[in-house]
């Protein structure tokens, strides 16, 4: 299991293979979930020049433990990793990364997405994009 | 070594509408969550949808505090 916060650009496929390089389930898993979401030019009809992620250190990585850990007791995973960008961003970057491993495919889907929603909904982030006219706070968590 | 302090931070929104990222209030002062918010911020109205956490874990505003805890005050979370 792995959190991970990055202040910098990453590239989630690359993180992820380095991840399930090192990892100790080699051979074990038949199924890889993996979800990224990365950063739109539009939002609520506006068009969006960059974005500023904030978090609260320290309460955000416990959240994603907590999801992590939650997320390993409800379903039979292997592993999971959840990397998370912060800071200044442009369009295309990506934001989160988000992998499950288990055995079979059911478990690894269901996970995934609980862990993205649970992200979602209870990690501390909150974004600031940057519009022609202006800055504003995302108010709505689509 | 006894803090005698309750830390309060705001982020994001929340810290812009109060105009400070952190501050500390004497514990002996504020019993509640509801109050440090009340003290730390000279009365203003606690916006509606704020979320609350004491040391990093999400509460209620009648949420007892004690000395040494982390109180933090932020909007409904947007990250993803």
């Amino acid at each position: 299991m792995l959190i991970e916060i990055k202040e910098r650009s990453f590239e989630p496929y690359e993180c992820l293979l380095e991840y399930q390089n090192t990892a100790d389930f080699s051979g074990k898993y038949g199924a890889t979930a993996v979800f990224v979401g990365s950063m739109r030019d539009f939002n609520e009809g506006d068009d969006v020049q960059n974005m500023t992620l904030e978090h609260y250190p320290g309460m955000t990585e416990k959240y994603l433990e907590k999801i992590s850990k939650e997320a390993a007791t409800k379903w039979d995973i292997l592993d999971s990793l959840i990397i998370h960008r912060v800071g200044e961003m442009l369009p295309n970057d990506p934001i989160v990364l988000v992998a499950v491993w288990s055995a079979h495919r059911a478990a690894a889907f269901d996970a995934s997405r609980y862990l993205m929603e649970e992200l979602k909904s209870r990690a501390p982030f909150w974004k600031k994009e940057a519009l022609m006219d202006g800055d504003r706070w995302v108010a709505k968590n689509t | 070594m006894t803090k005698t302090v309750v830390t309060v931070k705001f982020f994001a929104s929340l810290r812009e509408h109060v105009g400070q990222a952190e501050s500390e209030i004497l514990a002996s002062d504020a019993q509640t969550v509801a109050a440090v918010w009340q003290l730390s911020t000279n009365g203003m109205e606690l916006p509606e949808n704020t979320l609350m956490a004491v040391n990093m874990e999400y509460v209620d505003a009648d949420h007892p505090v004690q000395e040494g805890d982390e109180v933090a005050f932020f909007p409904p979370v947007t990250g993803g």
